[in-house]
């Protein structure tokens, strides 16, 4: 239970059955008056932003949240199937669910996955991620046009742009948090 | 973005103590200039406990408990005893501390400027707030004009004085013993009103409902509001004045309806301020005021947050 003194920003509550995290917050208080407690909430499972201003009697459950680890396993059907590394459970998540996550989700991957209530509602990926390059394009040496970099296709059908010298088949590690290339896998 | 808030304001004054040179020089500077002030206009500057038994006892406003006792929301209650005593001019600049208070405007411990005079009314404490804040600003070599968030602000005298009724009219369209009757005052206050006032000149905000006052004389001629006074500079509260209250029934009657509120609403009820009550009896007809100074820096800093206007926050201890 949490009173409108704990809020601030990053804390998880629960509003009528459904996790919202505080992603704005600001304490206003005229002089001798009531404080009031403006907050820009996110609904974890909808990604719907509200506001709210909270008085100080007001109080709050803390969502129920727990992360688990577990593996990636395969998708099907929009379904991005995983496992859970201590009970072997398997559960799933839908597109929308893993959203830009599945440009790194390669076989075996462990993934920490929130859950809420025991139901799965999103997953948090290592930062870096090693992928295969599956195309890319040979480098024409004084091509001025594409500059310093050149794109690739990886083996989760993900593009994005790396130094000339990356070739197919050499795997790279990946930035999870800016989708970015940061270095060539030593082989 | 939320109403007021100002995150996507370009960035103040950098926010490690590293960093804070000139904020911190101009904070010491400051607070020499009204030291300065008082003392030429013949003050008596005090000291009172920070540690006190029972702090004044008002809805919204919360004390930190320390060994058996409070901290000091206000050195008020020790000051006005200071005016029944016989010293007639006072000021201090002290800390003081508030349950709970944390934003970009508010510290849980921060500086006060308070003072009271015998024998004045709140009209002439707004009189020395010009000449105060005049004074200080010429001190720390800024003129009659200042830049803040954007807005300049002048401070050639007079400044802006509008009524809380008149403010309410104006910028929300609605009564203010509607909006105190809905319990939508201070939401409106911070939303509709508060970012208006103090541009392009500071503004008084003056004479508030009487229950708005817990420590307020109320109005010759109109009980319906009480002799209290906001000082706002560029949409920032600044200080909170009165004429001082100094009927003991009625001061009595006040605090336990303060009280049975706070009890109400699950709040600490404080022990009655007993001596305080004892000592109003023999307190002369006086005005008292308290100024924030971070609030004050900030203004003369063009600081978005409180946080970079002091050395260290809660959060960085």
């Amino acid at each position: 239970m949490y009173n409108a003194s704990d809020l601030r920003k990053g804390l998880k509550i629960q509003i009528d059955d459904e996790p919202y995290v505080i992603i704005d917050f600001q304490f206003s208080k005229p002089g001798k008056g009531q404080a009031l407690y403006r907050c820009k909430l996110k609904n974890m499972i909808t990604g719907a932003i509200v506001d709210r201003t909270y008085r100080s009697v007001d109080t709050f459950e803390a969502a129920n949240l727990e992360e688990r680890r577990m593996q990636y396993l395969y998708n099907q059907d929009d379904h991005f199937f995983f496992m859970d590394l201590e009970n072997y459970e398997q559960t799933s998540l839908n597109e929308d669910q893993v959203g830009d996550s599945k440009n790194y989700l390669i076989d075996n991957l462990e993934v920490e996955m929130l859950l809420f209530d025991d139901r799965p509602i999103g997953i948090t990926l290592p930062n870096f991620v090693d992928l295969l390059v599956i195309k890319a394009d040979p480098w024409v040496k004084g091509d001025s046009v594409s500059g310093d970099s050149k794109p690739v296709t990886l083996e989760t059908g993900y593009t994005l742009r790396v130094p000339p010298f990356i070739e197919e088949g050499t795997k790279i590690t990946v930035d999870t948090r800016t989708g970015e290339y940061v270095t060539r896998v030593k082989s | 973005m939320l109403p007021g808030s100002n995150h996507n304001t370009p960035s103040g004054p950098p926010r490690t103590p590293a960093g804070k040179e000139a904020t911190l020089w101009l904070r010491a500077r400051l607070v020499q200039a009204v030291r300065r002030f008082f003392a030429e206009k013949g003050y008596l500057e005090v000291y009172t406990p920070h540690l006190i038994p029972a702090p004044a006892p008002e809805l919204h406003i919360d004390a930190i408990k320390a060994g058996g006792a409070y901290l000091h929301t206000s050195p008020e209650l020790c000051m006005k005893r200071l005016l029944s005593a016989g010293y007639p001019k006072i000021f201090q600049i002290c800390p003081a501390f508030r349950q709970g208070e944390r934003g970009t405007r508010h510290l849980p411990e921060f500086m006060l400027l308070e003072w009271y005079r015998v024998g004045m009314d709140y009209t002439g404490l707004m009189d020395e707030c010009e000449e105060m804040i005049l004074y200080v600003s010429d001190q720390v070599d800024r003129g009659e004009k200042l830049e803040y968030r954007g807005k300049t602000i002048h401070l050639q005298r007079p400044w802006h004085r509008i009524t809380v009724a008149e403010a309410f009219d104006r910028y929300a369209d609605m009564a203010a013993e509607k909006a105190l009757a809905s319990g939508t005052f201070d939401e409106i206050m911070v939303d509709r009103i508060e970012p208006f006032l103090g541009v392009p000149k500071p503004t008084f905000l003056y004479d508030y409902p009487a229950s708005l006052g817990a420590l307020a004389r109320l109005k010759a001629g109109n009980p319906e509001v009480a002799e209290r006074f906001e000082l706002y500079i560029g949409g920032l509260e600044i200080a909170n004045a009165f004429s001082e209250l100094k009927n003991l029934r009625e001061q009595k009657t006040r605090f336990q309806a303060e009280r049975e509120k706070r009890r109400q609403l699950g709040k600490a009820v404080y022990p009655m301020p007993e001596k305080f009550l004892k000592d109003l009896q023999h307190m002369p007809q006086s005005a008292g005021i308290a100024l924030g100074v971070d609030r004050l820096i900030m203004i003369f800093a063009d600081a978005p947050s409180i946080d970079d206007v002091v050395s260290f926050t809660p959060e960085e201890l």
